[in-house]
């Protein structure tokens, strides 16, 4: 009896789902279960149907997706913590006809980074900015974020999240929502097939604005799991994140085509 | 010869910045050089050259735009005064880590702190030494004309290609605001987008069709690699000091007694020396026009030679004269005289100090 290889199964009739050429081969350094290899895909994915992986320029942040640019198989600049808006606003403004976009976590864009993400949106810079929200620092080990939930526990706030002390998270997604130079703004997640074909069609949306010219930022806020951070099963994180995280950080669009949506 | 105009230093830069054929300028206003961005708004320079004007949210942001643009291979510049300039150390650093090509000038005031807003030269240290964090260096020029703010900014501009890192203009309160005859260089054009793609490979301005895609970061997490990667920095630097180190001597030949200074303090100098000289003093002037790379070979020279002593004359507490140490390494004396928190020696003050510290003491 002959053995049976990979060859003879996968055959091309047979391929539903094939890895996009832009993300690279390098094995991803997130922790199993997370969103963020997930959302790598989502983007590099749309900028591969959109036909602009030669007219890209993505930045990286600081922070679990600091070696973003192994894995997104574009030009990609490396910024320090919280600047990437101030990268891609120059980048955009000297190149307007390159597809421009940022890729942030919750300390980098709604922490330290707070005075960059808020004046490239209020400036309408023409470029997306993807915003992975998990309410952790998980790359540094599980520190409070500014999305960090009220009584949640982190590393640094044990005894959780205390608002009279600590403050309440920050909602920088509604907060830019405000700005005259956001065009769209979303909030999606991907810890389902659905939700990730949703997430899908916002980051499209998004960089087809851009392609567009549509006047302003397209902003897209992923809730996100971080299930190390968390201390929990990457299923029990999800449920989580369900039960806790979206009653606060509630999924949909909150601005199209410049206007704000009825929620 | 070139188009003549009155100008102030801060104008003259913001001229040049146009004539170099920058692409991109982003600023955030400070006394006292809040005229290059003032000058720049008001020319529309994206009307004459298509450049690029942005005024950014702080100088954080400016220097990170310096980054970006920097990034994808266009001519990118800032200006600023001391603390902008402080909050900017961060982003050197990394554009010195991913060797990105930019040009940021200083005009410099006194400090600590917020200081003042007269002129100052008490940012040496930070503009030599690596204000930032890692082991990297700055290519350092020092105007010390209304003249020189203008020519150095297509040279700083060279440099910074030349070497893939960031090259700093570092003048003062004094240079920036005074007014003084400058020559102004003809427009060089700026570069086309195909040529920018063609001359800077590893810039980050699209995947080239079935090439590699390019990275630009300071991170590398492997310790080895990254010690390589400092290794090829120092290389680089070590290749700039062979090579870059600029200066002028002025009645060097005959003299006994050098003083050393930049900037406005060696044009204060000039007339200290011709005081001096009146008298019979037979001292010169050694003017570092490069504060990074330093000119050592020269003062070793003139130690060789036997001259009595060095007075490091800089309107800073004492910062350059560490460097003229170093060099002369105790052969002969070397004293410092500066007035500084904004305040500028007078020539005679100069003079009195050579005579107190340098011959009489």
């Amino acid at each position: 009896m002959s053995e049976i290889t990979l060859q003879d199964i996968i055959k091309p009739e047979n391929l539903v789902y094939k890895k996009t050429s832009l993300m690279t081969n390098k094995a991803l350094s997130y922790c199993p279960g997370c969103g963020h290899g997930t959302t790598h895909r989502l983007i590099m994915e749309v900028i591969e149907e959109l036909g602009k992986e030669n007219e890209t320029i993505g930045v990286a942040p600081v922070g679990c997706s600091v070696l973003a640019y192994e894995f997104m198989n574009v030009d990609m600049q490396e910024a320090a913590h919280g600047r990437a808006p101030a990268l891609a606003t120059a980048i955009k403004r000297l190149w307007p006809g390159k597809v421009v976009f940022t890729y942030q976590g919750d300390g980098d864009l709604a922490a330290i980074g707070t005075a960059e993400t808020i004046h490239a949106c209020n400036r309408g810079e023409k470029i997306v900015m993807v915003f992975i929200n998990n309410g952790i620092y998980g790359m540094t080990g599980g520190q409070m974020a500014p999305t960090t939930l009220p009584g949640m526990k982190t590393a640094t706030s044990p005894y959780g999240r205390d608002v009279a002390t600590m403050g309440n998270p920050l909602k920088m997604t509604e907060l830019v929502a405000t700005l005259p130079g956001t065009y769209y703004v979303t909030r999606q997640s991907v810890q389902t097939p659905a939700a990730v074909r949703k997430a899908k069609k916002a980051i499209k949306k998004a960089f087809q604005n851009q392609l567009d010219d549509k006047p302003g930022v397209s902003f897209i806020e992923v809730v996100s799991n971080c299930n190390s951070g968390w201390k929990m099963e990457p299923v029990q994180s999800n449920i989580w994140m369900e039960e806790n995280m979206f009653p606060f950080y509630q999924i949909g669009d909150i601005k199209v085509d410049g206007k704000l949506v009825d929620r | 010869m070139g188009e003549l105009k009155l100008m102030k230093g801060n104008e003259a830069l913001a001229e040049a910045a146009i004539r170099a054929g920058v692409d991109g300028y982003f600023g955030y206003p400070i006394t006292p050089q809040s005229e290059v961005i003032e000058y720049l708004m008001a020319e529309k320079p994206y009307e004459r050259t298509g450049m690029v004007v942005l005024q950014a949210e702080s100088e954080v942001a400016s220097i990170n735009m310096l980054y970006g643009g920097g990034g994808t291979g266009k001519k990118v510049m800032t200006s600023s005064s001391s603390p902008g300039i402080s909050l900017m150390q961060e982003g050197l650093s990394y554009l010195a880590g991913a060797e990105i090509p930019c040009v940021v000038a200083n005009v410099v005031r006194g400090g600590p702190g917020l200081g003042d807003i007269q002129p100052a030269q008490s940012d040496y240290f930070q503009s030599v030494k690596g204000g930032g964090h890692g082991d990297y260096r700055l290519i350092v020029l020092a105007p010390a004309s209304v003249q020189e703010m203008s020519d150095f900014v297509p040279l700083a501009f060279d440099l910074a290609f030349k070497y893939r890192t960031p090259a700093l203009i570092i003048s003062d309160g004094l240079i920036g605001q005074m007014m003084e005859k400058v020559e102004l260089f003809d427009q060089i054009p700026r570069l086309t987008d195909e040529e920018v793609i063609k001359r800077h490979p590893w810039a980050t301005n699209g995947k080239p069709v079935g090439g590699e895609r390019r990275i630009l970061t300071s991170l590398d997490l492997d310790p080895h690699r990254l010690e390589s990667h400092n290794w090829h920095l120092q290389a680089k630097y070590k290749t700039i000091e062979e090579n870059e180190v600029r200066f002028e001597m002025l009645h060097c030949e005959d003299a006994e007694y050098v003083i050393v200074a930049y900037g406005s303090s060696a044009r204060i100098a000039q007339k200290s020396i011709q005081l001096a000289r009146e008298k019979g003093i037979k001292v010169g002037l050694l003017r570092p026009i490069t504060l990074w790379p330093f000119p050592k070979k020269p003062i070793d020279e003139l130690t060789k030679s036997g001259i009595k002593g060095f007075l490091s004359v800089e309107m800073s507490a004492g910062q350059m004269i560490e460097d003229v140490k170093l060099v002369v390494e105790g052969r002969t004396k070397v004293e410092h005289f500066g007035r500084y928190g904004g305040v500028i020696h007078s020539p005679e003050q100069v003079l009195e100090a050579l005579e107190q510290k340098i011959i009489g003491g």
